[in-house]
């Protein structure tokens, strides 16, 4: 019952993951961090495997910061999104890793951007996207209702209307939720929304 | 990608060394066998080791060997870089069209000029090609070039330290273009030492040559006028009395107007008309 989903908007890209971490009907915590800052600016929100979802969210955040140690210059959203979708490739006929992964990043040159990983190494460029039993109402309300060039407020309007859809109409529905921004002044928590506190 | 060497050894008083050499992405695996005889006394005779002055033998005899081989220049421009080699094999009957012998392309966005053992030179721009297109493969994006130049770097030292195979005998000058830091030049040696530069030369009489582009080299120099120094640069440190355009190879990296980083090689007419515009050659005369 894990939701993640993200947009982009003018000049950001907004990452929102519920903070439920469940195992069978026992919830652990209500307040699990899953959007993971990988650098400056990226974002990344994953769900899944919860070891998994740890174990390769870290894995990636620490290749990241070597490559920007060993080579002075930080690696594009793209790279970054194609290194990650290239390790899950590999781990796949292996030992896969069970996670699915929204990349939110703001490059100078390019913009903001967003990409879709899945757990069998599907890799997409998106303007909004979503995984889980949520993605169901989530991105139906997100194709309702996402226009290119959103402001922050816009988006966190959606955010809100997919928080909204996903609490009432999920049948175990997460508790609390946290929205995660990245712009050109990089990444960081926007906001909280709780039902309950932990 | 696997790049796979292996070697053994005999030396009359030693045990059989056998050493094999594997490199595949980004680690290198090595057993030795231990030795049990005396140290030789000369300390040349070994790679990996210091002589009591720390200086490291064979690497200096390696580049003692590029010292003698073809000269290549490369010079920094604002709008490209500009690689210029001496050929030592000349002849008629050379397939120009097919072969080079100074010049090769690494990636899309880099490119070398060479100067010492070109069988050595042919196993690292190989193993350049395969570091380039594994960085495309993990990153889809092209390997910047510094990244490039000190990762073939990073093979070449470690041919001097451990192995006990000896260094590779070439000095390559690299030229590319990438978004971080645009036009660069680079030298490297058979240390695996590198550096940028805006004008570098290799093989025979580079000092001379050294010389005379740090006197010559202006900050803003146009390609044409890098290509123009470059020329008249090597046509006074080569041996020979006269230059052709079959002594000679040019290349130039550069942005088309599309925005591409584009890699040419002068075709032998245009580089005798050039040679003759600059003033370095006579034009033919009628015989």
């Amino acid at each position: 019952m894990e939701c993640v989903f993200g947009m982009v908007g003018k000049g950001f890209a907004l990452v929102v993951a519920d903070t439920s971490a469940v195992n069978s009907i026992l919830v652990h915590k209500s307040n699990e961090d899953k959007i993971m800052i990988l650098d400056s600016h990226k974002l990344m929100g994953a769900s899944g495997e919860a070891g998994d979802r740890a174990q390769f969210t870290e894995y990636v955040q620490k290749n990241v910061s070597l490559y920007q140690f060993r080579n002075g210059i930080p690696l594009t959203t793209k790279a970054a999104a194609n290194f990650m979708r290239g390790e899950l490739a590999t781990a796949l006929r292996k030992n896969p890793y069970m996670v699915n992964i929204v990349l939110a990043g703001y490059d100078k040159e390019t913009g903001p951007s967003l990409y879709f990983i899945d757990y069998i190494a599907t890799l997409h460029k998106v303007d909004k996207a979503a995984f889980g039993y949520g993605s169901y109402f989530s991105l139906a309300m997100m194709d309702r209702h996402y226009h290119p060039d959103m402001t922050v407020e816009e988006a966190i309007k959606l955010a809100e209307q997919c928080i909204e859809e996903i609490r009432s109409r999920l049948v175990v529905a997460p508790q609390n939720f946290v929205i995660k921004i990245v712009d050109k002044d990089g990444a960081r928590e926007h906001s909280w929304r709780r039902t309950t506190k932990d | 990608m696997v790049l796979s060497l292996s070697r053994s050894l005999g030396h009359n008083k030693s045990h059989r060394l056998f050493l094999p050499l594997c490199f595949n992405l980004c680690s290198i695996q090595l057993c030795i066998s231990k030795i049990t005889d005396q140290m030789s006394r000369r300390y040349d005779s070994r790679t990996t080791i210091f002589s009591p002055e720390g200086r490291l033998y064979q690497v200096e005899y390696a580049m003692e060997a590029i010292g003698n081989a073809g000269s290549a220049i490369g010079i920094l421009s604002k709008d490209g870089v500009v690689l210029v080699g001496e050929k030592k094999v000349t002849s008629k009957l050379l397939q120009t069209s097919t072969s080079t012998e100074k010049m090769y392309k690494i990636d899309d966005h880099v490119a070398c000029a060479v100067a010492g053992i070109m069988s050595d030179a042919n196993i690292l721009i190989n193993t350049a090609r395969v570091q380039a297109q594994r960085y495309t493969l993990s990153y889809q994006e092209p390997m910047p070039v510094e990244q490039l130049v000190q990762s073939l770097c990073d093979t070449k030292q470690g041919y001097t330290q451990f192995g006990g195979l000896r260094p590779f005998g070439v000095s390559f000058l690299f030229a590319g273009w990438d978004k971080n830091y645009g036009f660069q030049l680079y030298m490297s040696d058979p240390s695996g030492n590198y550096g940028g530069w805006k004008a570098a030369a290799v093989g025979a009489n580079n000092q001379a040559a050294q010389s005379m582009l740090k006197q010559d080299y202006k900050e803003d120099i146009s390609r044409e006028e890098a290509v123009q120094l470059a020329l008249k640069v090597l046509s006074k440190t080569m041996d020979s009395t006269s230059l052709t355009s079959d002594k000679l190879e040019l290349a130039e990296v550069f942005l088309s107007s599309s925005g591409k980083v584009k890699y040419q090689v002068c075709t032998p007419d245009a580089l005798s008309k050039m040679l003759v515009k600059y003033g370095v050659t006579q034009p033919p005369a009628e015989t």
